[in-house]
């Protein structure tokens, strides 16, 4: 279908965006900010300075209820619910039999349910794998009505502070219920740019007072979807349908550190025989990140080779790195080049670019302790 | 001569036989924060409407066009030591490159800054 036939969802934002200025664009069927007046670049580089606000409601929010809850959903996902303490969070997958990428999520323990955070482009499908996957015992409840904000960067805590005094006492991935604006609210200690900061799940109706008031504090700006994708990319953080889908495993991602030692020896998710045999044997490829020696970007789809020589695989996501003031990339190779400090080549334009295999993060994770 | 525009955005201003070639000021918005530029080697012979160069913002990267035909005469490296100033001077010192024009007629085909305006306004 083409966008002229569906039209775009909004957010509780989206009058406010286009107050500030905002360029709209279509992503995941939502109208998006992907930039404000400031641009990428300045936005960019104020989150890692400063303070960002990211309107993150086109994402999908689920909770699980019921005395199963747990269990039953590590029967989809090869993240250890069980032991996962309250008031913590956790990344994981749901994965498909064949071992890939059905989507990527956070799972948090709000003590009487689980609540976890999908991506906006899979959030019908993964309701509906829950639907299907889950027994009757577990109820499940979509909260894709909610407004969701991630306020991210150094400044970040201080900020929150004043709307929300208990989000200061959160741990790095803690999640907790709280209070904002004498509202109910979700607030953990996450996001997806590498920095400090928060993710705050709350009314509709309340979302954009909340925005509001968050944007009148001097440390805080409107950050949009273009630099959101750049400080991720710099965190060596994996984005979803571009550096992980239903091809790519979480080991070939470089994501066996979410999967506990208990789930890689007992299994019991889908796709688990390919992820223990991949664990055992090593995968026969990996997502690496990639430094391009000079100054032009290598662009999703860029074929990597190895050095005069054979096809290694292709970038998956790249462009230009604010903060490293360069080109960066990540991108599938063949395990025997995945090492960092690799001598790789990208076809950019028909040229070979020289290029290494780097170690990620480009910029350091400056995470709360 | 004042400046000619064509329909990818790029400017073209006429210096006797010798033309000077950029990106206009409304492409450069569009595009955002540009931060890498590619230039055709001095001495290419380029035919109108082939790709010629390379501007790239943080986002996406675009091909810049010959608006007509001739020979490379000069490239801009200011814009390739700092590809910002095709974001401050657009359509002065950001420029890209001059060319020897061989068909000199094809400027007749282009548009004015009136027509190109109204142009960019439609799109």
């Amino acid at each position: 279908m083409t966008e002229s036939e569906t039209p775009l969802k909004t957010t509780p934002l989206d009058g406010l965006h286009r107050a500030l200025g905002a360029r709209m664009v279509p992503f995941a069927g939502y109208a998006m900010p992907v930039q404000y007046k400031d641009g990428i670049l300045a936005e960019h580089l104020h989150t890692r300075a400063a303070c960002g606000l990211f309107d993150v409601s086109h994402m999908g929010r689920i909770e699980l209820f019921g005395e199963e809850r747990a269990r039953a959903l590590e029967t989809l996902v090869p993240g250890d619910i069980l032991s996962l303490a309250l008031g913590r969070q956790r990344y994981t997958q749901f994965t498909a039999e064949s071992g890939g990428i059905r989507d990527d999520l956070m799972v948090a323990n709000l003590g009487d349910r689980l609540s976890l955070v999908v991506n906006a482009g899979c959030k019908d499908e993964d309701l509906a794998h829950l639907r299907a996957g889950l027994p009757k015992s577990v109820r499940i409840e979509p909260l894709f009505e909610r407004a969701l904000l991630a306020l991210q960067g150094p400044k970040a805590a201080a900020v929150m502070a004043r709307f929300a005094p208990a989000a200061g006492g959160l741990p790095f991935m803690g999640a907790a219920e709280m209070t904002v604006l004498d509202a109910p609210a979700v607030v953990s200690r996450s996001g997806y740019t590498g920095e400090d900061g928060f993710e705050i799940s709350l009314p509709a109706a309340i979302a954009a007072d909340f925005a509001q008031r968050l944007l009148r504090e001097p440390e805080v700006k409107p950050i949009g979807l273009g630099a959101r994708d750049s400080l991720r990319l710099e965190a060596g953080l994996c984005l979803y349908g571009h550096d992980i889908d239903l091809t790519t495993t979480p080991i070939e991602a470089g994501l066996a550190w979410s999967i506990a030692k208990r789930r890689r020896e007992a299994g019991g998710f889908p796709g688990d025989a390919v992820v223990r045999r991949q664990l055992a044997e090593g995968a026969s490829r990996r997502l690496v990140g990639i430094k391009p020696d000079g100054r032009a970007p290598a662009r999703e789809g860029t074929e990597i080779r190895a050095p005069g020589g054979a096809v290694l695989g292709r970038v998956t996501s790249g462009g230009f790195g604010p903060t490293v003031n360069g080109p960066i990339a990540m991108g599938y190779v063949a395990a025997a080049s995945a090492k960092p400090g690799t001598a790789l080549e990208l076809m950019v334009r028909g040229k070979a670019l020289p290029a290494a295999v780097v170690a990620l993060p480009f910029v350091p994770k400056r995470y709360a302790a | 001569m004042s400046l000619r525009f064509t329909k990818d955005h790029e400017w073209i201003k006429r210096e006797g036989n010798l033309a000077t070639i950029g990106i206009s000021e409304h492409a450069q918005g569009q595009l955002g924060d540009v931060v890498f530029v590619e230039l055709p080697e001095v001495g290419r012979v380029l035919k109108q409407g082939e790709a010629a160069a390379v501007v790239e913002s943080v986002k996406a990267a675009s091909d810049v066009y010959a608006p007509v035909s001739g020979k490379v005469v000069e490239v801009n490296p200011a814009v390739v030591a700092d590809p910002a100033l095709v974001n401050r001077a657009a359509q002065g010192d950001g420029w890209f490159f001059r060319l020897e024009l061989s068909q000199p007629a094809e400027l007749d085909g282009l548009m004015d800054a009136g027509a190109y305006a109204a142009f960019a306004k439609g799109e």
